[in-house]
Order: C-alpha cells, then structure tokens, then sequence
C-alpha cells in the first residue's frame, strides 16, 4: 500500500510516494492555496498513510488526515535514508536554513535554523539573481567561471541588493559578483554550522543544494566531506514518507 | 465595563480611546490562552477574576489608598526591595511591560533595536495606556542594563523616578555599596511617604513578603510533581499577578490554590499526559501578557514545569532573613537578599549556571529553553556559557531569542516542535 511524505514549503511543495520500495516523487509551486495544490498531487492515487512537514504542516495534515512533524526530524530521517553514515545536515530552503547534527543511529543531536530574517536562505539568492539579470538556476555556474574576487558587506537581503546596485555601477564583473553572494550565504552558513558543532559526512539538501557552488564554498569552509542527493529538493518529504511507511 | 472604571481611568488621564483597543484585544487573547486550557485548577479562579479586571479593581484600591495620604511606588525589577515600600506604608506595584501593543508608540522615540521590555513599558507611559503607572506617586529604577539607565532618563521628563545603583560584581566594595544603595532608597521612601521607617514597621513588613515568597515557592514544589497538577500558563500567570495584587491576599489565594493542588497530587491527577516532554524555561522575565513561549510550547503538547526567571524562581527564592540588631541589622539583611538574585547583569554570574543544573533535576525536566528577548544583550550573551554548561551535564537545551510580536511564529514553532521531538525519542 501506498505510503506519502508531503513537504509543504514556503515556495514549493514536495510529494513523495513509497509502494513498497516504488519511490516516487513530484515537485510543485506552492502558490496560493498550498491545500489545494496538496490535493492536485496526490490526485486519485490516495494514500494508507501520509506524513506531513513544513512550513504548511499544520494547515495540511489536519485537513488530508495525516500527521504533521518538524523539517528537522524530516530532514534526518530522508538524510539518514540515503546515506546511512552521515552526521549532520544542512538545508537551505526557500525561506529558511537549518543546520543538524545527527548521532550515528540518524537522531536529532542538535540543531540551528535562521531565525525570522532571510539571509543565508534561497530567498537572498532569488533576490540578487533578479538584480543581476540572472536565472537564478545558473547563478552557480556563472560564480564558478568568476576571474576576480570581491567581498560583500552585507548579508542582510535588502542591503545586499542595493550593494549589488552599486557593484554594478562600478562596472564590476558579474561573475565576481555573484561570486561574492555565494561567499555571503557560506559565511553565514559556516557560522551556523559551527554553533551546531558538525563533523563528518554532511547532506547538503533544500534547493539551494543544486546550486555547484555553493555546495563548494560551503565544504571548503567547514573542510567537510559534503554529499548531494540526486533530489536535494525531496529530502524532507522522503523522510516524511518513509515516517509513514515506518508506521504502516 | 462598568462607569465606574471609565470614569476613574478618565480621572487618571488615560487615553481612553486606544486604552479600550488594548483590553478588547486582550480578552479574546486570554480566552484562546487561559481560558481554552482543560481540567484547570478552580482556585484559578481567582486569578482568571484579576485579569478580566486588570485595570479595575486594583487601580481602585491603589486610588483609594492615595486618597487616604498612602502612596503607590512602581518598579521594573527585582531588586527594588518592595519591603521597605510596605514598611513606610506605601504599595509597591511590578510594572507590567510585557505587550506588543505599546511597543510602536516607544518606538516614535526610542531605537527600534532596543528590547521589547524597555520600549513596552515606555510605550505604556508615552500613551497614557497603563492605568498603573498614571496611579503611581513614584517610578524606581534601576542601573541592570544600560537600555532601562536611559529610558529612565526619559521617563523621567514625565513622572518622578528614582534609580536604584545595581553593582555589576559582587565584592565586598559592591556589597557595600548596594547597602548604601539600600538606605539610601529608605530615606527616599521616608520622604516621599513622611512615614518613618523602623525595626518594627520593617519587620512585619518582611513577614508579609516573605509570606508570599513560601507561598510561590510552595506553588512551584508542587510542579514537581509527575503528572504536574497545574499547566505552565496557569503558574505563570499565578507569578505575574503577584507582582501587583496586594501581598497578604495574593499569598491566601496561592496557598488556596496550592491546597487544592496538593489533593490532585496525592490522587495523581494532572493537566498533561504522563508522558509529555517537562520543560524548564530559563532567561529574561516574562511580564504579563507575554504567554507567547509557554503557549507554544503547551500547544505543542510539552508541559512547563519551572521558569529560572525573574518571573520565577529569582522572584520568591530567598526569604529574607530575621534581622538580629534592630534597623540596622534588618537593612542588611534585606541587601544580602537581593545581593543573592542570580541576574545576568552581574559578571561573573556562575551561580545562575548552577541554579539551572540544579532547578533541571529538582524539577525533572527532560530540557531547558534558554528563552531571551531579542536586543537583551545580557540574557543573549550569558546564553552561550549556559549552552556550553548544559552540553557538558548532558541536559538538552533550546536557545530562543524572541520579541512580543507574532511574525516569528511559524519559526518558533518549527523550532520547539522539533526540540520536542528530541526530547521524545
Ligand atoms: S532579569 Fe535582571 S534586570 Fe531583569 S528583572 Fe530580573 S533582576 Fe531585574
Ligand atoms: S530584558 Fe534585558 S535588555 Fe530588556 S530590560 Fe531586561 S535586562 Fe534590559
């Protein structure tokens, strides 16, 4: 029977279906009415049992009959699964960052996430992407090929955007530029992590980690073996869908 | 809302328009938090009496008080030793301070990175919104952070204040110093009251205090207890409301109450499940209506079983002890008390590490939530020396740093539910 992990995040939401060992997953923008949305995915299939995470868990669970957790516990569990020996995560989300540490059985040691302010999440990447004029999927890779370095002085969201304004004006090379963004996030990251004091094999999951580069700055860092999953987006609801298979 | 009320709020120069806006928002909040709760104790009751009337029936007595020559001293903070206020026959009054509502009236003047304590009570007097402050004679401050040392200041272009000198360290020089601190504030209240201050009048005056320090203490014992008979909000509020209910009563309606949770206790009835998560909660005080950390976290399905906190232990857990030879004696023994409240603007302030550690097992929490309000430099910084503490004692421990404002919700729910999650595998 079918088993369901939906992640309902701020900007997108997650579905992940375990049949047994048929895994499936499926992305989607949360948009207006993320109940709604939640309805379209998991359409006629139905489901025996459904857990729910994210930022929306608590309007959806109730409403679709499923039990809410936290990212965190999600993060673990989905980390845990895909990489049995790994000790700690670090997500970074539409809205949001979180930095765990996990025990060697995959459990929740300790962790930070940012508080309410933006920095250091995909949001501060969407925002200075727009400024640039870039796809915010190719911002990485354009980073990546930057001949020049340069430092950012601000991480908060909105000052960053009209620091990268000014950077502009002066003519500066738009790789270096974003080059300097991805710095901004490491840093802030980097930070976190070490409050949270985390050694040795560490997910990267959340959108963010499909971008290279900042994968890169952030393990260079920390001096850290980093792993991506091939889904970083799906980590969460992966948990929350194996919670429920646990469970059945 | 009786005529009566409006008429002695009118007579007190409240703004009365957004005074009204305050307590319209104040009832639906209290009947979400409190009065939602299930398998409350019923000597709540009278607690529930004192906030549906928080700005009634005991402005009325501060005023009738006043209108017989008394006088009515406001405070912030824990250290100003409300003994020797009741010694000379006046009533001291812990101001509130703990809303959103006031905080963008401060905000009009004062920095916005200032913590939310300091710009609500400000906010509360720039206003005329706080029917208590508007009835006191005198405002006593004092010098524990350097945010409250100039509000303060300001505060005083419109009303009559007096700072109180907290040392930072506790020397002997120190310990002098606040005693000379501590008559000096003696002479103040002599002054202000024309009542002279004695061995005898100071002596029943401590009995009264200290009365209702045992009767808090006996509350908290109780939360001990597994299930714990009383939820975190309800003891909670219990604390806050004696900061400015009149003492003798406030400590019979405690030890009612705490009659009342005796018998639960011996018939092993509670307010949570056996199995939720107890928390203790340590850091900056919480000043009534702030219910926001205690709320999330029972809703949640925890249950809050001791604050290390102003509005908590620090408010009733030393007594005073009898003074030996007269006045003198008496005054000293009141400095020493105070001297003794474990509060993060002393350096080093080491005790505070151990009184957790201690409070954690006395109290068999399953963790702490070291709970600051954001731009409190002292709560925030001493945090990390906690955190490090508690890591090494094996005590599972969730750093908070909020304001009285609801944006942060979602986060702060994200954060606690999976602390408690933690805590329950
Ligand atoms: S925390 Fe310190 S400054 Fe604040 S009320 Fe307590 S003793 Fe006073
Ligand atoms: S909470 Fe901190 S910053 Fe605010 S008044 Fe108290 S000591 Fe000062």
């Amino acid at each position: 029977m079918i088993c369901a992990g939906l992640d309902v995040g701020s900007r997108t939401i997650k579905l992940v279906t375990l049949d047994g060992n048929d895994l499936k997953s499926q992305v989607a923008a949360t948009g207006a009415n993320p109940l709604k949305r939640c309805r379209e995915l998991i359409g006629d299939n139905g489901y025996r049992r459904l857990v729910v995470t994210g930022y929306g868990r608590h309007l959806v669970a109730p409403a679709l009959g499923g039990e809410a957790i936290s990212e965190i516990k999600a993060f673990a569990l989905g980390s845990h699964h895909l990489f049995p020996g790994c000790r700690a995560v670090i997500d970074i989300g539409g809205q949001d960052c979180k930095v765990i540490r996990l025990s060697a059985d995959g459990t929740v040691q300790k962790f930070e996430m940012n508080d309410r302010c933006a920095a250091g999440t995909g949001r501060f990447l969407e925002v200075t992407a727009a400024t640039l004029e870039v796809p915010v999927g190719s911002l990485g890779n354009l980073a990546l090929g930057a001949t020049r370095q340069i430092t950012l002085n601000s991480l908060c969201t909105v000052f960053a955007e009209s620091e990268v304004v000014s950077l502009i004006g002066r003519g500066e090379e738009t790789a270096a530029i974003a080059l300097a963004l991805h710095e901004a996030i490491a840093v802030r990251i980097a930070a976190m992590s070490k409050r949270v004091n985390i050694a040795g094999k560490t997910v990267f999951a959340g959108g963010a980690a499909l971008n290279r580069c900042l994968g890169r700055l952030i393990a260079e860092k920390l001096a850290i073996e980093m792993v991506i999953p091939d889904s970083p987006q799906t980590v969460g609801a992966l948990g929350a869908a194996l919670l429920a298979r646990e469970g059945d | 809302m009786t005529t009566d009320n409006v008429t002695m709020w009118r007579e007190l120069d409240i703004d009365l328009k957004s005074h009204d806006r305050l307590l319209g928002a104040l009832g639906p909040i209290y009947q979400q938090i409190y009065l939602s709760q299930r398998n409350r104790p019923e000597g709540m009751g009278f607690f529930d009496f004192v906030v549906g009337d928080i700005h009634g029936i005991r402005v009325r007595e501060l005023r009738e008080h006043a209108k017989n020559g008394g006088k009515v001293v406001a405070t912030y903070c824990v250290f100003v030793p409300e003994e020797l206020v009741w010694a000379a026959g006046a009533i001291p009054v812990g101001l509130c301070a703990g809303t959103q509502f006031s905080v963008p009236i401060a905000e009009e003047v004062l920095p916005r990175n200032t913590c939310a304590l300091i710009k609500s009570s400000f906010g509360f007097k720039l206003g005329k919104i706080c029917p208590y402050v508007q009835a006191s004679h005198l405002i006593v401050g004092e010098t524990t952070c350097d945010g409250k040392k100039k509000m303060f200041e300001m505060l005083g272009q419109y009303q009559p204040v007096y700072v109180m000198e907290v040392p930072n360290k506790k020397t002997a020089a120190s310990r002098q110093l606040w005693l000379e601190e501590v008559r000096a504030f003696k002479g103040v209240l002599e002054k202000l009251t024309q009542n002279e201050i004695t061995a005898e009048n100071l002596s029943a005056a401590t009995q009264l205090t200290n009365q209702r320090r045992r009767a808090l203490k006996r509350l908290y014992d109780l939360r001990k207890a597994r299930p714990v008979p009383i939820s975190g909000k309800d003891a909670l509020l219990v604390t806050q409301v004696s900061f400015y209910d009149d003492a003798g009563r406030c400590t019979r309606q405690v030890s009612a109450l705490c009659d009342e949770l005796d018998k639960r206790v011996a018939k092993g009835e509670g307010v949570a499940l056996e199995d939720a998560p107890r928390i203790l909660i340590s850091g900056s005080p919480m000043a009534i209506p702030n219910w926001k950390l205690h709320h999330l976290l029972e809703t949640a399905g925890a249950v809050v079983v001791c604050e290390e906190s102003c509005t908590g232990t620090r408010h009733f857990s030393d007594l005073v002890a009898p003074g030996s030879d007269g006045l003198d004696g008496a005054l000293n023994t009141i400095a020493e008390r105070y001297m003794n409240i474990h509060c993060a603007c002393f350096t080093p302030n080491n005790e505070r590490l151990d009184d957790i550690v201690n409070l954690t097992k006395e109290y068999r929490a399953d963790g702490v939530i070291h709970y600051n309000l954001q731009f409190c430099h002292t709560y925030a910084n001493e945090a990390v020396r906690v955190e490090k503490r508690l890591e090494e004692e094996g005590i599972p421990l969730l750093r908070i740093e909020t304001d009285y404002g609801d944006e942060d919700t979602g986060q702060l729910k994200t954060r606690i539910e999976a602390f408690l999650e933690m805590l329950r595998k």
